[in-house]
Formats: structure tokens, C-alpha cells, sequence
């Protein structure tokens, strides 16, 4: 309980206190704050992850009656999370916003929602009132709208801000929809209420009720289709706020989901039929996005639509397995999802803040014009070069590690002999397969063309490497990506109490599936990175007495320079593209080479989302055409707006009128 | 380890063979069948050229392509024999591991800044990415009839008896065969022996190396190939007793290479922007496979 409060108090304290102090110590204060909230509500969530359900109850009031604070292992591992990215990023946000000194109100509003950010997933982790619940994540969500709109003078910045806004509040339509429901049935606020809700009614009610919320919190992590907001709020956002934006605030998506997964009893079988598909959908279709973008950060925010399709996929696997009473499937599904959860919080977040490197750097995030920043750049390029290997689930690094358990998990359910599972299984291993290739594709286009060949454009300052303020939370990072890479085993058992939950019984470690199988990958890892480390040693003693010459690349034979001539990323992509045409929408202009003397030539490409186009523009076109029709009401006429007011009050008033009278009209009918 | 040993024995005459039957399919007599490594050990003692716009990366590929390769080898298994490498879901391992060496390969090909290694290094990007879903399809195929799910016990427990079974085999020889020829970039995909950078894939990306890096690189060729026929002799072996496995391995690797020699003395390379489709066919083969597969579980009665 006191650590509630202190957690409480610290907020407003910092709240209070950040508008009032100097710009130096604004960042100061907010990182502090940031370490104490961490250090408070982890000593919870620590305590949660050893299996003890930890329960509060707050009086609340007589709206909201008694507020229940219940933080199990699912919550626990969550904030736990939430806490280390949040804190990476508060220390490298702390040396990025330096540029940004003289906009002192703007830094003070921006650290503000920092830390109510931090509090409300941290709340929303732990509250189980469905009113206070809406009330945190209300807060959440118009508090990252202020951390996306810092750059609120650019016209792009704000459009994604507005688009975002619109969106997450269409999100808190739906789950307001799930929880009035609920509690209008069983007349209680209490997240416990779902639960005896589902059970003591139909299974497709228990259906219908998980896909309100489903729908609620796939918008919150960017499932296919409603994914659109969330490409352009990761590149308007400064760099620390789309790593954790990305790395964890879309996950709290994925608790939601979890979360309701542990509360509604439904039809396991088909809820993990339908998220598998929507999941698959969603992998395929975010990387083969990200693959034509243009500029860095949206490369990046396209990818985590994938990985959420990859989390999604172990979810789905994960509920196959309840349906089928496969353990074994239960345990690899969930520590899949879960584990990738974690991962992708690690990478994603390690990707952006090197995107943030490139772009003070040069001031750009068109990986057309960026080029050869592996020189002056070496740490940035070798922190970036570890996180796309990790997130093309390569070994050794920790993202093959989470595909590997979902991978275990397909081959684990072809066991069990069921035509229609089977076919799906064989889906996704394609999907998945497919998935991995594509991630691959798009990771060397955009390490290979932004830090690799030569620089293809000329900045006003030439670029150099970032303050090491910036790299120590990166390497941070860093060892923690590499250290789940080698020791998969000991995370995995280390929150097999979250994964225990959806098993309904505990589970050992030495009884969980696929553990031999991970302590091995670990081992294979280290011998892996070892060998390479002893063939290039070899290399090194072998060629260290020979001579060694240094010349321009080969050319066929020409010399010059070759700035201009060196493949783009457009042409890497080029062949992928002709292919991938007919399924998405790209915006050609070419101005094509003729004559004897040619001018010249020109071509562009603009990649744009089909979905969106299908899902939000033509809707949006279709309603704007009805409401232009009705245009004329809108004359200008002093005397027509009196007459709609007048109209107005007529309706209101007697319309209920009208009806009371024509009822009892009919009954005295009735009665002749 | 036994299969890793005969692996890297293999490996050491698996080119001379290519290249020596077609030498005798084009009517010439060729060079000996160790050419291939001589030419290895001499480029190993040699010195390098290096780009001016490379960094880092690109001293440090060729290792980690090499490295990764060996990894790959490790987890092959003899027959009933172990890798020395091998756990439940093994080739997934095998698999993404080979997938850090092409992720080295293709970024070094991206550091020389090149106007024609990027080509290349696109090609092996996009072709590699359509192998793989055709490569996990039939080890998923293959796991669901023999209901494990790791190199050794799948290969131990995979018997022919019905007809459909040794259809199955065909197909899945037919398989790995061209994911084969993709990951090497050779005929009918690529052919190496072409002099115009334009339409080279895999030559193309290592224009830059030379010396040792080049060696290693050359050599991984046959250690690939080396490997790919211990997966294909694996098909044939169940459980034999040790010297009968050992003679099949090396039977099926010698005609393995020769079908490879005269694949290439026969075939003409296909359309470069076709390429793309041919190999995403190849999952269709794979699930043609797992249909098989279904249809000898009795899933269809």
C-alpha cells in the first residue's frame, strides 16, 4: 500500500515541479522520476513474477465503487517491460531533446507526458475497474498524442497526431462498448464480473464479447486492418518516443488481449483459429510494406506491424492448444508471444534510437539520400547492424529465439491429427517462412543503403558520431538482446509463471517443452559466435605478413567516382517490387529518356497502404460526397439558422408529444 | 560427428566432379578433381585488394559467411547418427543460421557501394527469401509422418513402404535438389560461368573480394553442396549398419554431383525475372508433398 502511494505522490510531485524549473533540470527531474517510478512499481511486479497475486482495494467512489489493484504474473511481466524501456528511453531522450533546449514550455508539456504515460501502462497493467481502467487509458492515450505532436509546427507532425488521436479513441469506443455491456448485465465494475459473465452464459456471447474488446485493442497494437494510424505516428514522433511507442505502448495492446483471454471463457478453438489468420494477415502483409518504404522511421513502424502479426501468431497458437487441451502447445504459443513481446520491445527500440542518431545527424530520414554513416557513424551502425540481425530472427541474437519456440509449437500440433489444423499449420510455417525471408530483405536494404557504400547526398555539417550519453542506454540494450540470445533457458523459466496462467496448472522447469532444445540453442549460439570469432582470427594470423592494397571499387574498369552509379535502395528492392505490385498500391511518375539528345530523365515512386486506401479514404470520399449535399442548409442565412433552431426545438418537444398522443389514440381506437 | 567429418571430406572433391563431368559431357578431358581446392589453398596464400569505400563489414563477412556454413554442417546427421548438433526443431536452427552468412554476404556486397554487386546482392536477398518457405514446408511435411521433429529422428524413422511414399521421396529429392541450386546460385537459376556482371547473381556480389576472403568464400560453394547431398543421401538411409551408410553417403554425393554437372552441360539459364516465380513454384512441389503425406495418414479417408 505505501508503495501505491509513493508511486501517486511521486507523479503530481513532478508534475507539479517540472513547469517550474530550468530547462537544464527538467530532463534531470523527469529521468529521476522515471527511475523512481520504475524502482516502485517493479519491487511489485517482481514480487508478481514469483507467482504471488498481489491485491489492493482503493474505496473509490460512489461511481466508480471499490477499486480493485490486482497485479498477477501477466501484469507483472508487463510492467516489468514497460519499466526498462521506458527507462533507456528516458536516458536517451534526455541527451536527444538537448537539441531542443529553447522550446521550453513545449519540453516541459513533453516531459510531463513522459512520465503520465509511464503511470497510466503501468495503471493499466494493474487497475481492474473497467471505469478507472478507461480513465488510465484516456490518460495514455492523450498523453502519447503529446509526446507525438513535440514537433507540432509541421504540418506531417500533427496530421499523424490528429490521425492518431481519432483512432485510439475509436479504440475506447469499442472497449467502453465490451465493458458497458458487461456491466450492465451483471451490474459491477469488476474485471471479475467479465469472467462470471462469460461462464454463466453461451459461448458465442463469450465470442462476441472478446472480439469487441479483440477489435479495441488490435487498433491499440496495430493488427491488419487496423493498423493505419500507426505509420505515421512512429516517424512524426521524436526518436525516443517511437522506440517506446513501438516498443511497448502498441503492447499494452497485446495484454489487453492476453488479459481478456485470461477473463473470457469462450470458444478457445475458433478465438485461435480467427487470431492466427488475422495474425498471419498482418505479418505478411507489415513486411511487405515495409519493404518499398522510403523513409527510415516508417520502415521501421511497418515492421512492428509485423512482429505484432508474429506475437499474434503464437497468441493464436496458444489458444489452439486450450482448445485442444495441448499443453505442451498452451506453453510454446504463449512463451512465444510473450517472449517476442519482450523482444521486439528490445530491438524495436534499439532500431529507432539508432534512427534517432541518424537523424540528428543529418537532419533526414530518406534512405535515398542517406548513405555510408557506417564511417563516421561506427557505433550507431554496429548497435543498428545487432538489432536487424535480432529482428530477422537470426541467431544468435534473442529474436530467433521467440520464433523458434512459435516454430516449436507448429511442429508440435502437426501431432495431433486434425485436417483443418493441419492446413493452418502448414499456413503459417509458410507464412512464417515467408515472413522471415521478407524481414531479411528489408533489413539489408535499409542497414545496407543508410550505413553502408558511399554517402549519396552532401549535408550541411558532415556527420559524426552521437555524445555517449546517447550509446550507454543503447548498449544496454544491446546486452540484454545479446544475453537472451545466450541464455534462452533462464528467461523462459524465469516467467513460466505468466505462461502458467493460461495452463491453468504450475509448471516446472525442468518439465517445460522444448527446454532441452533451448538450453542447447543457447550453447549453439555461444559456438557459434566463438567459431566466427576463431575463422577470422585465423584470417587475421594468415594474412598478417601479406600485402594488403587499397583501391576503388571495381567498375568494370572505370575509376571515377562512383556516388551516383552505386545501386539505391530502390534498385535493391526493384525485382521484389515488380513482383509485389499487383497487391499493393505504389504511385509511379516517370518522365522516361527520348530523342538523340536527351533531357532529363526522372522517376518516382510513392508507396502508399492499400488498406487504407480501401479501409479510410474511400469511406471518408463516400461520406464527405453525402454531406456536400447537403451543403445548402449551410446558406449563410441569418433567418434559416433561426428556423433550424426553431425546427429543432419543435422536434424535441413534440415528437414525445406527438407519440403520447397518437398511443393514446390508439387505444381509445382499440377500444371501439 | 561422423557426418561431419564425411561432410567436410566430401566437400573437397564435390567441384572437381562437377567441373570434371562437364568437362566430358562438353568433349574435353578437364582438370583433376582437386583443382577446385588447389585453386582454394593457392588464393589462401595470396594478399588482398580491398575497396576504398568498404568498412568493417566487409573484412569481417567472408568469416561469419564461412563460420555460419560449418554451423550449418554441424547439425546434418548421418542416417541414425547424429550431428553433433541436434535437438527437437533442429532445422529451424539450420536454417536461419545459413541465414546469417547470406545476411553477411549481402550487406558486404552493399558495402563496396558498387554500380553492380547491389544487383546481385538483391537477386540472392529475394531468391533465398522464396527458398525458404519451400525448405520449412517439407521438413513440416516430413515431421508430420514421422511424428518427431529434429534432423536425426526424422531421417532414422523415414521408411518407404507405399507407392505414395516413394513418389514422396522423388519430390522432396527434387526439392532440395533446387533449393540446392538456389542457395548456390547456380544453373538453371544462375550460371557462374557467365563473364557479364549484368546477369551474374551470386559471382557478382564477391567482385570486390579477393585473397583469402575470396578462398573461403569459394569454398563454402562446396561445402554447401556437400551439405545439401548429405540432406538428400539422409532421404535414402534409414538404418543401415555403419559401412553400408558410410557407401551410400558417398554414392549418393558422387551422383549427386554428377547430376549437378549435367544439369548444368544440359540446361540453359532461365529468365532472370522469372527466376522468382520458378522458385516460389517450389513450395507448391513442397506442399504437393504434405498433401502426399495427408493422403498416407489416411487424413483423406
Amino acid at each position: 500500500m505505501q508503495i501505491i502511494t509513493a508511486f501517486i505522490l511521486t507523479i503530481f510531485l513532478t508534475i507539479l515541479l517540472v513547469p517550474f524549473i530550468s530547462v537544464r533540470w527538467k530532463g534531470m527531474v523527469t529521468v529521476a522520476a522515471v527511475v523512481i517510478l520504475a524502482a516502485l512499481s517493479s519491487v511489485i511486479a517482481v514480487e508478481a513474477m514469483s507467482g504471488k497475486q498481489i491485491e489492493y482495494f482503493f474505496h473509490g467512489s460512489l461511481v466508480t465503487k471499490e477499486i480493485p489493484v490486482r497485479v498477477d504474473a501477466l501484469s507483472g511481466f508487463f510492467i516489468l517491460m514497460i519499466n526498462f524501456t521506458f527507462l533507456t528511453g528516458a536516458f536517451y531522450g534526455l541527451q536527444y531533446m538537448k537539441a531542443y533546449r529553447n522550446q521550453k514550455a513545449n519540453l516541459a508539456l513533453h516531459c510531463i507526458s513522459y512520465i503520465l504515460v509511464q503511470a497510466s501502462l503501468i495503471s493499466i497493467c494493474s487497475l481492474q475497474n473497467t471505469i478507472v481502467f478507461l480513465i488510465a487509458w484516456e490518460i495514455m492515450a492523450l498523453s502519447s498524442f503529446m509526446l507525438i505532436i513535440f514537433e507540432h509546427n509541421k504540418r506531417d507532425t500533427l496530421n499523424a497526431g490528429i490521425n492518431f488521436l481519432i483512432q485510439s479513441h475509436i479504440c475506447i469506443m469499442f472497449l467502453m462498448l465490451g465493458f458497458i455491456w458487461v456491466a450492465l448485465k451483471m451490474n459491477s465494475f469488476d474485471f471479475r464480473a467479465i469472467t462470471a459473465y462469460s461462464t454463466s452464459n453461451s459461448l458465442l456471447t463469450g465470442f462476441a464479447l472478446f472480439f469487441c474488446f479483440f477489435i479495441a485493442f488490435a487498433i491499440k497494437s496495430g493488427f491488419v486492418p487496423f493498423h493505419t494510424w500507426l505509420p505515421y505516428a512512429h516517424p512524426a514522433a521524436p526518436s525516443h518516443v517511437s522506440g517506446v511507442m513501438s516498443g511497448v505502448i502498441i503492447k499494452i495492446g497485446i495484454y489487453g488481449i492476453l488479459r481478456m483471454l485470461l477473463l473470457i471463457k469462450s470458444d478457445y478453438l475458433v478465438t485461435g483459429y480467427v487470431i492466427l489468420f488475422i495474425s498471419l494477415l498482418t505479418g505478411i502483409y507489415g513486411v511487405m510494406l515495409a519493404i518499398i518504404q522510403h523513409n527510415l522511421k516508417r520502415l521501421l513502424a511497418y515492421h512492428s506491424i509485423e512482429n505484432i502479426g508474429i506475437i499474434g501468431m503464437g497468441i493464436g497458437l496458444g489458444c489452439i492448444g486450450i482448445g485442444k487441451g495441448n499443453n505442451a502447445l498452451i506453453v510454446l504459443g504463449f512463451a512465444g508471444a510473450l517472449l517476442h513481446t519482450l523482444n521486439h520491445s528490445l530491438f524495436k527500440s534499439l532500431l529507432f534510437y539508432g534512427a534517432g542518431n541518424v537523424y540528428q545527424a543529418t537532419h533526414t530520414m530518406d534512405i535515398e539520400k542517406l548513405g555510408g554513416m557506417g564511417k563516421p557513424m561506427s557505433h550507431t551502425a554496429f548497435l543498428f547492424l545487432i538489432a536487424s540481425l535480432a529482428i530477422c530472427g537470426l541467431p544468435p541474437f534473442n529474436g530467433f529465439i521467440s520464433e523458434f519456440l512459435i516454430y516449436n509449437g507448429m511442429f508440435t500440433s502437426l501431432h495431433s491429427s486434425d485436417k483443418a489444423l493441419l492446413s493452418w499449420i502448414v499456413c503459417s510455417l509458410f507464412g512464417l517462412a515467408l515472413i522471415g525471408g521478407l524481414a531479411m530483405l528489408c533489413f539489408t536494404k535499409a542497414f545496407g543503403s543508410v550505413f553502408l557504400g558511399t554517402v549519396r547526398h552532401h549535408f550541411h555539417h558532415t556527420p559524426k558520431e552521437v555524445v555517449i550519453g546517447k550509446l550507454i542506454p543503447m548498449y544496454a540494450v544491446l546486452l540484454l538482446i545479446i544475453g537472451i540470445g545466450l541464455f534462452p533457458k533462464v528467461l523462459i523459466t524465469s516467467f513460466s509463471k505468466s505462461v502458467s496462467l493460461f495452463t491453468g496448472s504450475d509448471l516446472s522447469s525442468s518439465h517445460l517443452p522444448a527446454g532441452d532444445a533451448l538450453s542447447m540453442i543457447g550453447r549453439c549460439a555461444a559456438a557459434f559466435i566463438l567459431l566466427a570469432g576463431v575463422v577470422y582470427f585465423i584470417r587475421k594470423r594468415m594474412t598478417v605478413n601479406k600485402p594488403v592494397e587499397f583501391s576503388s571499387t571495381w567498375g568494370c574498369g572505370y575509376v571515377g567516382s562512383t556516388e551516383k552509379m552505386q545501386y539505391t535502395a530502390s534498385s535493391f528492392i526493384r525485382a521484389y517490387r515488380k513482383l509485389a505490385e499487383p497487391l499493393l498500391s505504389i504511385y509511379k511518375k516517370k518522365k522516361e529518356i527520348k530523342g538523340v539528345f536527351p533531357g532529363k530523365g526522372q522517376q518516382e515512386t510513392h508507396p502508399y497502404d492499400k488498406t487504407e486506401e480501401w479501409l479510410i479514404d474511400r469511406p471518408l470520399q463516400l461520406l464527405k460526397g453525402f454531406f456536400n449535399r447537403l451543403t445548402f442548409l449551410q446558406n449563410g442565412n441569418l433567418q434559416f439558422y433561426i428556423l433550424y433552431g426553431i425546427v429543432f426545438i419543435t422536434l424535441v418537444l413534440g415528437v414525445p408529444f406527438a407519440i403520447e398522443y397518437f398511443k393514446t389514440l390508439f387505444q381509445f381506437l382499440n377500444k371501439l | 560427428m561422423i557426418s561431419f567429418i564425411l561432410i567436410i571430406l566430401t566437400s573437397l572433391f564435390f567441384g572437381g566432379i562437377i567441373i570434371r563431368t562437364k568437362s566430358i559431357a562438353s568433349g574435353r578431358k578437364g582438370p583433376g578433381i582437386l583443382q577446385p581446392v588447389k585453386d582454394v589453398i593457392r588464393l589462401l596464400k595470396k594478399g588482398a585488394v580491398f575497396s576504398r569505400t568498404t568498412s568493417f563489414i566487409f573484412q569481417i563477412a567472408p568469416s561469419i559467411y564461412f563460420a555460419s556454413v560449418i554451423m550449418a554442417i554441424m547439425v546434418v546427421p548421418l542416417g541414425e547418427y547424429k550431428g553433433i548438433i541436434s535437438f527437437e526443431g533442429d532445422f529451424v536452427f539450420f536454417a536461419y543460421v545459413l541465414g546469417v552468412g547470406k545476411f553477411f554476404n549481402i550487406i558486404a556486397a552493399l558495402d563496396t557501394g558498387s554500380s553492380f554487386e547491389g544487383m546481385g546482392a538483391s537477386r540472392e536477398a529475394l531468391f533465398s527469401m522464396f527458398a525458404e518457405p519451400a525448405f520449412f514446408i517439407l521438413m513440416g511435411s516430413l515431421a508430420l509422418l514421422t511424428g518427431h521433429s529434429s534432423f536425426q529422428e526424422i531421417f532414422a524413422s523415414l521408411h518407404f513402404g507405399s507407392y505414395i511414399s516413394y513418389i514422396l521421396g522423388v519430390l522432396a529429392t527434387f526439392v532440395l535438389v533446387m533449393i540446392t541450386m538456389v542457395e548456390n546460385s547456380r544453373m538453371p537459376i544462375d550460371d557462374p560461368k557467365t563473364h557479364l556482371e549484368l546477369t551474374m547473381v551470386h559471382e557478382v556480389m564477391i567482385l570486390d573480394n579477393s585473397g583469402f576472403d575470396l578462398g573461403m568464400i569459394l569454398y563454402v560453394i562446396n561445402l554447401k553442396f556437400a551439405m545439401y547431398g548429405a540432406l538428400i543421401a539422409n532421404l535414402f538411409m534409414g538404418t543401415f549398419p555403419l559401412y553400408l551408410t558410410i557407401s551410400i553417403f558417398f554414392g549418393m554425393q558422387l551422383l549427386f554431383a554428377i547430376a549437378i554437372g549435367l544439369l548444368e552441360s544440359f540446361t540453359a539459364r532461365f529468365r532472370m525475372n522469372h527466376n522468382a516465380q520458378y522458385i516460389l513454384a517450389l513450395s507448391s512441389v513442397s506442399l504437393l508433398i504434405f498433401l502426399g503425406v495427408l493422403l498416407i495418414l489416411g487424413q483423406f479417408s
